[in-house]
């Protein structure tokens, strides 16, 4: 098989390219098929959607976004603080990480009813289970990364003398700053998800609810419309965070 | 006659909790405030775990140790003491002016005497003027340990620890780190601690050589090689008496193993 990379413009050309042919056969091979509208709609159909019911999309886009997006600083805050925590004290690491690790290993769809009983129906439960989801991996991923320095590097700083401020400001989280953005780049997924899953379960607002209603009313064409929001959400919180990582990480 | 380090039945290694690992057992040893030794010997022989004890990296087991006539602690709060590493330990976020700054930037607090910014100076001398804005990673193995080696040099150390800076170089710019190396200690008089596991580094750079043995690190024989040099530890590669310096060491070594 040949390997050899296309030439630039077709390496620009190509995904288009691709796109565009399953958006053809999607459009009139599947009807072809005898599929019917109502379980999978065309692409032009979705695209009716967002012509005709842009106010309906956009007043359930809304509460997503923001539950999404203070999910994603809330939980990466905690996460982040809770690493420096545990990288300065191995004590407090040994005592609560298994906790953590324990709270971790129930699964968001069990855990989100509880947040809701506490958390009323508001837009806080939704908030605080994109929180939950995100926490974990970037925690994990925090404190490996600022434990990756390596024994030279640390001994270099001992030479000069460093405080641990010190220490802990040029050396261990510079060092970390990879490890954490690609925590990051998960979690603006998965913030996401966390912000549906939580309007699934009790909420008549939002993309998440407006998905359960669309499903229940047969309404495909506007439930393949929430799902290219809510992915284009993902995607807009993923461009930032890789917007960010390129300002901060030069090398 | 002043002294830079005074050892005397040095013993030096790691505690890892109640366990005690000896990797340096009775080392004596004198060193002149200006001199060039080089520390020779295979791996495990302590040669790296000395330089830590000097510069304060690591305490020792037991003996006595002093540097500049001081405990190692304080020499090294006065930053007294240059250190490069045998991997550049560049930082790859910092450009290249800002890794040599990193003396001027941390450790403030405890510095008790003032260090000026001679970072133009020293890139200068290292020939990285026109690298200042690159990063690490697009400099190639000698340029990352020029680098290392002017930033070890902005605080003036009286002192410059050398653990195989040059170990993972090719052969030619290696030497042509050598003769740099060479210039720059004729040019600033520190006394220069350079540790290698060549033995032809080992002759060509030091006026004196001290080569360990392994299991234990212990001093296995020392050669003054100054009366087979000439003025300010000049000498060819190829100059016979060097060359038979070489093998006597090569000898040595083999015997020990």
């Amino acid at each position: 098989m040949n390997r050899t990379a296309p030439p630039p413009l077709a390496e620009a050309l190509l995904p288009v390219f691709g796109i565009a042919s399953i958006l053809l056969a999607w459009q009139f091979l599947l009807p072809l098929a005898g599929v019917p509208a109502y379980i999978v709609p065309t692409p032009t159909a979705i695209a009716t959607v967002f012509q005709r019911q842009w106010p309906l999309l956009m007043s359930n886009l809304t509460p997503t976004v923001i539950e999404a997006l203070a999910g994603f600083v809330i939980g990466n805050t905690a996460a982040v603080l809770m690493a420096i925590a545990f990288v300065h004290s191995r004590l407090l690491q040994a005592a609560y990480f298994p906790v953590v690790l324990f709270f971790n290993t129930i699964p968001i769809l069990a855990l989100s009813p509880v947040i809701i009983l506490i958390f009323g129906l508001g837009m806080t439960p939704k908030i605080v289970i994109a929180a939950v989801i995100c926490f974990f991996p970037t925690l994990v991923n925090m404190i490996r990364g600022l434990d990756s320095a390596s024994a030279n590097e640390h001994e270099l700083f001992r030479v000069l003398s460093s405080s641990k401020w010190e220490v802990f400001w040029r050396l261990r989280f510079p060092r970390a700053l990879p490890m954490l953005f690609s925590s990051l780049r998960i979690a603006s997924a998965t913030a996401v998800i966390g912000a549906i899953v939580g309007e699934w379960i009790g909420s008549d607002k939002g993309l998440g609810a407006l998905i359960i209603q669309a499903t229940f009313n047969y309404q495909s064409d506007r439930l393949y419309a929430a799902i290219v929001l809510s992915s284009s959400l993902s995607i807009a919180i993923f461009a930032i965070v890789v917007l960010l990582e390129k300002r901060l990480i030069r090398y | 006659m002043q002294i830079a380090i005074e050892a005397q039945a040095l013993d030096a290694g790691y505690r890892s909790g109640d366990r005690t690992v000896k990797v340096l057992s009775g080392l004596d040893l004198t060193v002149e405030a200006g001199a060039l030794l080089t520390i020779l010997g295979p791996s495990g022989c302590g040669k790296s775990t000395f330089l830590r004890v000097v510069a304060d990296l690591l305490d020792s087991l037991g003996g006595q140790i002093s540097v500049l006539g001081e405990a190692p602690s304080a020499v090294r709060s006065r930053r007294d003491v240059g250190f490069v590493f045998q991997d550049s330990t560049l930082l790859p976020w910092r450009s290249v002016r800002d890794n040599v700054r990193l003396p001027l930037i941390v450790g403030q607090a405890s510095l008790t005497r003032r260090i000026e910014d001679r970072t133009d100076e020293l890139l200068d001398m290292m020939g990285l003027s026109d690298l200042g804005g690159r990063f690490p990673h697009q400099l190639s193995g000698g340029q990352r340990q020029r680098v290392a080696i002017a930033r070890a040099l902005l605080g003036e150390p009286r002192l410059l620890l050398m653990d195989e800076p040059f170990g993972a170089l090719d052969e030619i710019t290696r030497d042509r780190l050598n003769d740099e190396l060479l210039n720059l200690w004729r040019r600033t008089g520190a006394t220069i601690l350079f540790v290698t596991h060549s033995i032809a580094e080992a002759v060509y750079l030091g006026e004196r050589v001290l080569v360990l043995a392994a299991n234990p690190g212990r001093l296995l024989l020392e050669r003054d090689l100054r009366p087979i040099k000439q003025e300010g530890n000049r000498c060819r590669r190829e100059d016979p008496e060097i060359v038979a310096a070489m093998a006597a060491m090569r000898a040595a070594l083999e015997i020990a193993s």
